[in-house]
């Protein structure tokens, strides 16, 4: 992939911290989110739910619902065309709504349509049920139970050994031979990560209209190609017969990456012939979606100079009830578990468990938040047995730039140990810590996309403004202020100048997806490619147009010959008579690699390092995050505003996982802590008294400019350099998150009591 | 939400009607943000779906009865001899910022502001947090500690209750169905009192009460400390022995008196917190804010305001 | 099986809505789907996240907390009156230079938490922002670009 040298930058668009394209629309409440969009003559849904985790419906009886005014339709499992299709982004094993057995609280085993909300409503309170409450699967032990029922039928698996199982599957990577190393120290626990969920503050709201031949879904969803083509094999229509159209997410973290509700949705509105909206409550989405949690077995061996000899590690994730994403969740947290240094050998085996619980999908950081918590904790560990510096053991084990540390991929493409001193430095360090304090330092790693398909078009109008096309979904990491940056610069037009177009399928070209810390790179470098066509195609019309042989590209102008010529002039000359436009088209792919475990090499790896200092009350529990302080290799920041935002953000977010937050279920996997009091999120009281996100850029990466991407990097690390500084501030040393006052009061208490 | 006729009576007898009228499918709407909340939660998210035998029914409210516009119901708070009268309908952010309750009643003030959110202060009532009575209501421990008394009216006229005598239960108090909670009363301290108020969540920001306490200690030797959350009811424990109010006494002795305290609360594990650590907590704040407001009451004493 | 509506008249944004609406619809869902103002957002639905926060008769509210019928005859500001004459105001400038709008969905509410904190306390310390924005949840900024535009716009500028 070619990329722009950084000295092209001339300390112009691309680079400086202007305002946030979209930004005016969302302080004025003028930015129309799915749920603001109102379409006359919409019908309106309200699915119907059980109580319970997993049951057996035996009948479903509508009569009394039907008899509501304004109620169009009831539609059930049997309703649903035989052969049920089954939708998912690797298996497909999800029916668009519950048959004959639900398999999470929340699953949906009836739909309601009428003319409005209420009807819905009141109609949904009358659709009696007849079911049989069954036992549920929803812990790491159950679901290994050989008595445990079976979340899925064995009759949709795919044969194997798992088929009769709650196993989905089990994945193996690593290198050199654990068991013939001898390790002066080997440290031996189990942690555990448990289920948190993205909790966006946009609930998940969807509509579906067949518009004369084309089925329309509207969506908050990241990855609309995607849910273009579920929503096309489950209407059996070609892929032009169906449109996505997907505003800006009020917040995705990858909650809103994939099909949940839009397929039944659109089933319904097809039967109807009518367009449809489903609202869900913010209780209903968190019924919907989840991290995957998961137990690590961590053996790890060192050397007594600290080197990291190996790392063995058996991990288990409770996954949900259908497969989601979460096979390439395990597979891709696996891959790099060890962390981003030179390990001698690593075995990592990681099975991922159904559940009967809402489905585990992507969340920001993949799978390896709940690795880091494990690996690093192991690090510090041995860095205390060993008597050596945390700081200092994982410089002994960082790679140098061009190193190679995992051997089917590139090698380190950052220098690392300036993220870790760069951090070390800004939370002092070495220096003395009070009372009842504690400092914890921990890095992580992350690899981004390993396949990729981004498409852009640009157009550039005869007046030298310009609308770029690229299907990158904006969820407030700010991918359209970064595209218009490039298009500016390239095209050398005012930002303002600059119309980005997103989230249409119908006339926005195709993307993979918007996940991974991606865009930057790949929708960036094909937005960049686009733009160099349309130079190529102004760089010819120059050449036929003045005679010359080769005119120069400058800034904004062509050199041919003596003559200048700028881009409003050629644009003149070839529009002045009759009207057009010059459309550049770019891509950017990466394919499939056979024999790599990942099916690819990354395009870059996301590293950080975390460092928090901490005091906790240890009459309470609690605890005050005096500070905290992210550094990460970004490569090139294109809007350092942006960047420190994001790295913000997902800090607080890690925060979060770390001390507060988890799902609770009851005795039968029903979700108990479904409201916004009592899942808890971090409000503007309970963040750090200093919070600082650092950069190392060092225009080392593969995106426009040496950038690479960011996004999830500030979160991989919190949680275990917090769970490190409050073993250091109360010589508690936690296995289990959140560490919640409770929970650290109460390891206090049996501390002292033993 | 569930359906209901919304009803907004212009005086007293109107609402007395009302109340009548529609026995206990009534409720009494001030402030709403616990109202709402339990209307949502009737028909929000999980839908509760009856099986097909005729099983559970969905709550019965078949009417809202908005008291703001009665004027015959106070919105203020004001002085009126030997008590500060805060009017039912009064809010929170109104009560925490009168002059008379920061200056007699700092305990109050401190746990009005943890109620909820700046914007549910600016709707929620004292008298409503009352007449909810959830165990785990913020405002209660402190009125405990400073003897408030409930003025109730109804059909048949005004009655008044102590607020230690108004709880039944979870959610249950004496207000009977055709009554209303006019204001409540506030005792002006007529010797020096120290108070101080302490409550423990999950996390800093808005909250649920993990457990919660007040005390006033007064000169004159009585001790009240007033917890929610450890119990079915909030609880009141009064110590006269005097050995609380003075500074003299020494740790041991002090220390039996304060466990005393707590002996009657029963504390209970649920989605918020576990049992040990609400006892565990207990006795920590109680120290605490015992602590706190002997501080405050030796201050007041040598006449520092 | 809809009750008769119940008729109110409110204003919002300086225009006067004399209209009928369901006894049990709140004021959020009147102000969003009756009045088409969708800048006030519904999240929690239950007064724990902020999001539809309006000020109303000049106090920061839940308006997902009240009937609508109970707004009868109060003047009500919502996130779209804000602007005067096509200019932003200064909270509202503010959080685009700062640093305090990400995906958005939380911002019509905390600029609102944000104009009722320095309406009535025109130069809050740090600690007094956080805390008059401790009704509001985000969970994209992390607060931090919130704050420092709060501050920003109470004419303290911090590094």
């Amino acid at each position: 992939m070619s990329k722009t040298k950084p000295e092209e930058l001339k300390g112009q668009v691309v680079g400086s911290p202007i305002h946030r394209v979209g930004g005016a629309e969302r302080v004025t409440g003028r930015q129309r989110y799915v749920a603001d969009i109102l379409i006359p003559n919409m019908l309106h849904a309200k699915l119907v739910k059980l109580d319970c985790a997993h049951a057996k419906i035996r009948s479903i009886d509508i009569s009394d619902a039907m008899k509501v005014s304004g109620v169009h339709a009831v539609f059930t499992g049997d309703d649903l065309p035989r052969p049920l299709v089954r939708f998912g982004p690797i298996h497909q094993d999800r029916p668009l709504m519950a048959v004959e057995e639900t398999r999470f609280h929340g699953e949906p085993v009836a739909i309601v349509v009428a003319d409005t909300i209420d009807a819905a409503e009141e109609a949904a309170a009358l659709v009696h049920v007849d079911y049989e409450v069954l036992p549920a699967v929803f812990t790491v032990e159950g679901a290994l139970d050989p008595e445990a029922p079976l979340v899925q039928d064995p009759v949709t698996r795919p044969e194997g050994r798992f088929q009769k199982t709650n196993i989905l599957d089990e994945y193996h990577f690593g290198w050199g031979d654990v068991d013939s190393v001898t390790a002066d120290l080997v440290i031996e626990n189990d942690y555990f990560f448990p289920m948190v969920t993205q909790f966006a503050i946009e609930p998940f709201a969807f509509m579906a209209a067949p518009e004369r031949d084309v089925m329309t879904v509207w969506s908050a969803v990241q990855n609309p190609n995607f849910l273009q083509k579920v929503i096309a094999r489950s209407l059996g229509r070609p892929l032009s017969k169906v449109r996505v159209i997907a505003p800006d997410p009020g917040g995705g973290f990858g909650g809103k990456q994939h099909a949940k509700f839009e397929p039944l949705l659109a089933f319904a509105a097809q039967k109807l012939g009518r367009g449809i909206r489903l609202e869900l409550s913010l209780a209903e989405s968190f019924q919907a979606v989840r991290r995957t949690a998961v137990r690590v077995k961590a053996r790890s061996g060192f050397s007594s100079e600290g080197k990291f000899l190996f790392q063995d590690l058996k991990a288990d994730f409770l996954i949900g009830a259908y497969a989601d994403i979460t096979p390439r969740i395990v597979q891709k947290s696996s891959y790099a578990a060890a962390g981003p240094y030179k390990v001698g050998s690593v075995r990592t085996v990681s099975r991922a468990l159904l559940s009967h619980t809402m489905p585990s999908t992507a969340f920001r950081g993949f799978g390896v938040p709940q690795f880091n918590w494990a690996v690093e904790n192991q690090i510090d560990l041995a860095s205390r047995e060993l008597g050596i510096d945390p700081v200092e053991i994982r410089l002994r084990n960082l790679p140098e730039h061009g190193e190679h540390f995992l051997p089917d991929d590139p090698a380190a493409d950052g220098q690392w140990d300036q993220v870790l001193r760069k951090a070390a430095k800004a939370i002092g360090w070495g220096t003395p810590v009070g009372k009842n304090r504690g400092r914890g330092i921990s890095m992580g790693i992350k690899m981004s996309a390993t396949t990729a398909a981004s498409y852009s078009i640009v157009r550039l109008h005869q007046d030298g403004s310009a609308t770029v096309m690229a299907g990158t979904s904006d969820m407030g990491q700010g991918a359209r202020t970064i595209f218009s940056q490039i298009v500016a610069q390239e095209l050398h037009t005012p930002v303002e100048n600059v119309n980005v177009v997103m989230g249409d399928t119908a006339s926005v070209p195709f993307d993979l997806q918007t996940t991974a810390s991606r865009s930057s790179v790949y929708m960036g470098t094909a937005i960049l490619r686009a733009c160099k066509d349309v130079q190529r195609q102004l760089k010819e019309a120059v050449a036929r147009k003045y005679g010359s042989g080769d005119p120069e590209l400058c800034e904004g102008y062509f050199k041919a010959g003596t003559r200048e010529i700028t881009f409003t002039q050629i644009l003149d000359d070839l529009f002045g008579g009759v009207s057009g436009e010059v459309i550049g088209v770019g891509s950017a792919r990466a394919e499939k690699r056979r024999n790599h475990p990942l099916g690819g090499h990354t395009v870059f790896f996301e590293v950080v390092c975390s460092a928090v200092e901490l005091e906790v009350d240890p009459e309470t529990g609690e605890t005050i995050i005096h500070k905290l302080v992210t550094a990460g290799d970004v490569g090139k920041a294109l809007n350092p505003q942006h960047v420190q935002m994001q790295d913000d953000g997902a800090a607080i977010m890690g925060l979060g996982h770390a001390v507060m937050e988890h799902y609770i279920f009851d005795d039968n996997g029903k979700l108990k802590n479904s409201s916004a009091l009592d899942y808890r999120i971090p409000t503007s009281k309970d963040i750090p008294r200093k919070i600082e996100s650092l950069l190392v850029e060092n225009e080392d990466g593969p995106g426009p400019y040496g950038s690479k991407g960011v996004a999830e990097s500030g979160l991989l690390t919190i949680a275990s350099a917090v769970g490190i500084a409050v073993h250091n501030a109360t010589g508690v040393f936690f296995q289990e998150l959140p560490l919640t006052p409770e929970r650290i009061w109460r390891a206090i208490a049996n501390k002292k009591r033993d | 939400m569930l359906r209901f006729e919304y009803l907004r009576p212009a005086t007293l007898s109107e609402l007395f009607e009302q109340l009548q009228h529609y026995g206990p499918t009534a409720r009494i709407l001030a402030g709403g943000t616990d109202l709402l909340v339990r209307l949502q939660h009737a028909s929000n998210g999980v839908v509760p779906v009856p099986t097909g035998n005729g099983g559970q029914e969905l709550n019965q409210v078949r009417a809202v009865i908005d008291i703001k516009r009665l004027e015959e119901i106070p919105a203020s708070i004001r002085r009126e001899k030997q008590h500060l009268i805060i009017g039912a309908r009064a809010v929170m952010t109104d009560i925490a910022g009168q002059s008379d309750v920061q200056k007699f009643f700092p305990a109050l003030v401190d746990a009005v502001r943890v109620v909820g959110s700046i914007q549910i202060r600016n709707r929620a009532t004292i008298a409503g947090n009352i007449c909810n009575a959830s165990p785990a209501a913020d405002t209660i421990p402190a009125l405990l500690a400073f003897d408030a008394v409930v003025v109730l009216r109804g059909p048949s006229g005004e009655r008044r209750v102590p607020l230690r005598d108004f709880f039944l239960g979870p959610g249950r108090t004496v207000r009977e169905t055709a009554e209303v909670v006019i204001s409540v009363e506030l005792p002006l301290p007529v010797v020096a009192v120290g108070s101080a108020f302490g409550r423990v969540t999950r996390r800093k920001g808005v909250d649920l009460a993990t457990i919660n306490l007040a005390c006033a200690l007064y000169e004159n030797g009585r001790a009240l400390f007033g917890y929610g959350a450890v119990g079915p009811t909030p609880i009141l424990a009064v110590d006269e022995s005097g050995r609380l109010c003075d500074p003299s006494v020494g740790d041991p002795e002090r220390e039996e008196h304060l466990a005393k305290l707590i002996e009657r609360a029963t504390p209970i594990s649920d989605v918020r917190s576990g049992e040990d650590y609400r006892r565990a907590m207990l006795l920590t704040m109680t120290r605490r804010i015992h602590r706190t407001a002997l501080d405050a009451l030796v201050t007041s004493q040598k006449g520092e305001s | 099986m809809s009750a008769p509506g119940v008729s109110i008249s409110i204003h919002v944004n300086g225009e006067t809505h004399s209209i009928s609406v369901q006894p049990h619809h709140t004021l959020l869902q009147v102000l969003r789907y009756d009045l088409g103002l969708t800048g006030s957002k519904k999240c929690c639905g239950e007064g724990e996240c902020g999001a539809c926060t309006v000020i109303l008769d000049g106090r920061a509210v839940n308006s997902c907390l009240m009937l609508a019928a109970e707004a009868d005859g109060s003047n009500i500001v919502t996130v779209e009156g804000l602007e005067r004459d096509g200019q932003l105001s200064a909270v509202q400038r503010a959080f685009l230079d700062r640093g305090g709008v990400q995906c958005g969905f939380c911002t019509p509410g905390m600029i609102m938490a944000a104009e009722y904190l320095l309406m009535n306390n025109p130069h809050p310390s740090e600690e007094e922002i956080r805390e008059g924005l401790s009704g509001n949840l985000c969970r994209c900024t992390g607060y931090q670009g919130i704050v420092e535009a709060v501050q920003e716009a109470a004419g303290e500028k911090q590094s």
